[in-house]
């Protein structure tokens, strides 16, 4: 691991706890706040909770999960109650037809691309249906490419479900058996004929009848969805829908047949199963008083100590509190937000400000770093031990491999001394945080996870150890784990265990305990409808294109690890900015060309490159900070960060900024005079155009040779 | 049409109008609370939409409903409206008060549609039940919006 190049400024933990401390005594908890991330392992973040909910008591903790699989959460919450993934990746080795919403898996989840390549190679590969603005790798092998106008999402899910509904192709018996709210469904579709939707959402209405015979006859239909959708307009409203098409046709829990909500990060599904993502521990529902009260009980604290009495803060809204000066102390933890959050010039303005007390615990210096007051420098994941469970459930160790640099601490450790100077007790005066190792903490975890759809109590470190790979819920029943949520249409939405009662997916306003139980008594799956309404921002004559952000395969997040890794930073060094050839055309613009796109928050410059993006869009990647430019944190000649031009909007009900629609205006600055775009030639970012780009290849180093004998 | 029905749709609309209004210039003094911005404005859009349909109605009964028509009955049954809280109040308390003000005229409002909803029925007009049925339910939504918002961040606002 590279070590920090830039000094430490400060690493004494007596710091934050003093100022903890002070600001506790001024205002109390509401002072405090803490935005982690979904990086860490499983036993960081339960620690994290309990301290910030149980021990400080403050409602303001997040993670950065906020930005990728809040609306996955939300989505999974809406219709079955509960946040966990009904389907298994086993099931893209079953399907028969795999439909990706807004999810760019051959660049996000390479991995598990290379499972769908497998099938498409084989003998009886899937129809693939892709729902995407841009000629991604997914859409160059779909039997179907839909690539609708962005913000129009829910109105094609809509009218798929128009004609699923309106053709018969839906299991009548499983709906009328194992779910409520269908007739509210078949009326709002009705209003979503296809060739209204291809209206709005620019697609030939053929391919959306195309597409919708291929899920509506479909024997075995799995649907991903991810941040196409996810950080889109109407994200929980659209995420919903793709449920709906596969519980109207019964097509959950079987081989082939699920829905996988993605993740776009290693444990985000721990970040929100220990409840540090603006949930509580173990998918308890904050406004179910006994849920709150047995968690109470386990964390040894009065049940008035844990906030219920609003939903956990989620990240938007603590950055506006920072903002405002309500919080006076935020800790951030393993995430960037000075370049990963929307509208930049804010964020760096709220980072910076003096009154605001910011600790940020990172493995490097980086942008968001380089404003706080105290940085902690943190153990990589090989560096320190853990659980760590990915998308579809699956429970993994991570061991250990070498010992982390210089003063670098797990958080774990970080966490432990934190409680300990701070003298968090519990109400019989016993320290709230006894334990030393992780192992401890996986163990009283499972304890908290008890009964619980996300129950651990079958696993051990050991168990892990043995054979890696454990789906949960794995108790004394179910000791294996187990690989499909909702067999036979078992749901456990029932109003006393579920985790959310679900909100109106227009305003975001929850829905009512008593409502809910009137709603759904029985625990079914929750069919839940909604009408579009158009994106808050358009495009207009000064700023005519829609702007989406995205990622390369290069890249992770904001390049503070893969920017370090020589061979994944020269094959994708700067940002760019991809445009079709028919919107070149007009513009006289050329692959290399310097162009400045401007939003009405900021600019940027990058170079050209045409791509196989729609008409009217422009697509930059957000992976560009400053921490490898003169400016250090911020833009010093030219801005390169795609969020300078992102808009301040979220998503209602998962809280989800928007990444995808803003208005955008394109200015060509310089002729490239030969020069060719920093985009990578492979993925989504293949040119189109006639011009000779530089292939991008990883070169000597990326080469290996094998001998077999 | 009856003069009291039809009074009542002057009442409903003048309010829709003025809800729309009101949202509106919430949401412009509150723009960098992102979540009232943009939310203020697409309940506004559906206050918009309500009037829309009660004009169309009215116009397939051969009335107009435009304020302008006000008279003194109507201006009485519309109740005294207090204006919005004034500016000069801290901004996080003014969010609160502008935010309890458009909780409870949207709460009005609903009643307001509830009794046209009962008259329709007891006059046997589908087409004004319809209406009623169409647009009451979003009027408490708009209400309902105001009120959870407001337990979300009234503690924070309290706390300092």
């Amino acid at each position: 691991m590279e070590g920090n190049s830039s000094r430490p400024r400060g690493t004494t933990p007596w710091v934050i706890v003093e100022r903890a401390k002070a600001d506790l005594a001024r205002q109390g908890p509401s002072a405090l706040g803490f935005y982690t991330t979904g990086q860490l392992f499983l036993e960081e973040y339960y620690l994290l909770g309990l301290i910030a909910h149980g021990g400080i008591g403050t409602p303001h903790l997040d993670g950065n999960t906020r930005l990728c699989t809040a609306t996955a959460a939300a989505a999974l919450k809406e219709s079955f109650g509960n946040d966990g993934q009904p389907g298994s990746y086993r099931d893209i080795d079953y399907a028969d037809v795999i439909a990706l919403f807004g999810h760019n898996m051959a660049e996000t989840q390479s991995v598990l691309w290379m499972r769908i390549l497998d099938r498409l190679e084989g003998s009886d590969p899937p129809a693939i249906i892709c729902v995407d603005p841009r000629l991604t790798p997914v859409a160059r092998v779909a039997d179907v490419h839909l690539a609708p106008r962005p913000g129009t999402n829910l109105v094609l899910v809509n009218a798929l479900l128009h004609e699923i509904i309106t053709n018969g192709w839906y299991d009548a018996d499983y709906v009328d058996a194992h779910t409520v709210g269908f007739d509210e469904l078949e009326k709002t579709v009705k209003e979503y004929p296809p060739e209204h939707a291809a209206a709005i959402c620019d697609i030939p209405v053929e391919d959306i009848r195309s597409a919708a015979r291929i899920l509506g006859n479909a024997e075995r239909l799995l649907s991903t969805v991810l941040q196409g959708f996810y950080q889109s307009h109407q994200a929980t409203a659209s995420a919903v829908q793709v449920n709906n098409i596969n519980i109207v046709r019964g097509m959950l829990g079987k081989p082939g047949a699920g829905v996988l909500q993605m993740n776009g990060q290693p444990t985000a599904q721990n970040t929100r199963e220990s409840g540090a993502d603006g949930d509580l521990a173990g998918f308890r529902n904050w406004s179910n008083v006994e849920q709150v009260a047995d968690l109470a009980r386990l964390w040894n604290v009065e049940t008035n100590q844990i906030p219920h009495h609003s939903p956990p803060t989620h990240l938007m809204s603590i950055m506006r509190y920072a903002e405002t000066g309500s919080i006076s102390f935020l800790w951030i933890i393993g995430t960037n937000p000075a370049v990963s959050l929307p509208e930049l010039a804010r964020i760096r303005s709220i980072l910076g400000k003096e009154e605001l007390f910011l600790v940020v615990s990172d493995l490097f210096l980086s942008e968001t770093a380089q404003f706080a007051d105290v940085v902690l420098p943190a153990a990589a994941w090989g560096e320190k031990t853990g659980a760590f469970t990915n998308v579809d459930r699956t429970v993994h160790i991570s061991e250990k491999a070498v010992s982390p640099p210089g003063q670098a601490r797990s958080d774990l450790d970080t966490f432990i001394d934190f409680a300990r100077r701070l003298n968090l007790r519990g109400k019989d005066g016993a320290p709230l945080v006894p334990w030393t190792e992780a192992e401890q903490v996986f163990e009283v975890w499972k304890e908290c996870s008890a009964g619980r759809p996300c129950d651990y109590t079958g696993i051990t470190y050991d168990k892990l150890r043995a054979g890696s790979g454990i789906q949960w819920p794995c108790t004394d029943e179910a000791p294996e784990g187990t690989e499909r949520l909702y067999v036979d249409g078992q749901f456990l939405a029932q109003p006393q265990y579920c985790e959310d009662y679900g909100h109106d997916l227009l305003t975001g306003a929850p829905v009512e305990k008593v409502e809910y139980e009137a709603l759904n008594p029985q625990g079914r799956a929750v069919i839940k409808a909604a009408h579009y309404h158009p994106p808050h921002e358009q495009p207009s004559d000064e700023f005519p294109f829609v702007l989406t952000t995205g990622r390369t395969i290069y890249h992770f997040h904001t390049r503070t690890k893969t920017g370090r890794a020589p061979q994944l930073q020269n094959a994708a060094p700067d940002v760019w900015v991809e445009l079709s050839q028919s919107d070149a055309n007009r513009l006289s613009v050329e692959e290399g060309d310097m162009l400045a796109v401007e939003t009405a928050r900021g600019a940027i410059q990058g170079r050209a490159r045409i791509s196989g993006i729609r008409n009217g869009v422009i697509f930059v990647p957000f992976h560009y900070g400053y921490w490898d430019t003169d400016g250090g944190k911020e833009p010093q000649n030219r801005g390169r960060a795609a969020n300078e031009l992102t808009i301040t909007d979220w998503d209602p009900v998962s809280k989800q900024p928007l990444f995808k629609t803003a208005a955008a205006r394109v200015v060509k600055l310089a002729a490239g005079d030969g020069a060719s775009s920093p985009a990578p030639t492979t993925g989504a970012s293949a040119p189109v155009g006639s011009r000779e780009v530089p292939a991008t290849l990883g070169g000597r180093a990326g080469t290996a040779s094998e001998e077999v004998r | 049409m009856k003069a009291k029905i039809e009074m009542l749709l002057r009442v409903i609309r003048s309010a829709e109008d003025e809800v729309a209004k009101d949202l509106l210039a919430i949401g412009r003094r509150h723009q960098s609370d992102h979540e009232v911005y943009h939310l203020t404005r697409d309940l506004a859009e559906w206050s918009h939409e309500h009037v829309r349909m009660l004009d169309k109605v009215a116009a397939e009964a051969g009335i107009s409903l435009d304020a302008g028509h006000d008279d003194d009955a109507v201006t009485a049954l519309k109740g005294a409206r207090d204006p919005l809280p004034e500016q000069d109040i801290e901004p996080p308390l003014l969010l609160l008060a502008d935010l309890r003000r458009i909780h409870l005229d949207c709460v009005g409002l609903s009643v307001d549609w509830e009794v046209l909803a009962q008259a329709a029925q007891g006059e046997k007009d589908d087409r004004l039940l319809q209406l009623a049925q169409r647009c009451q339910p979003d009027a408490l939504r708009q209400a309902r919006w105001a009120n959870s918002l407001i337990k979300v961040v009234s503690p924070q606002i309290m706390a300092t």
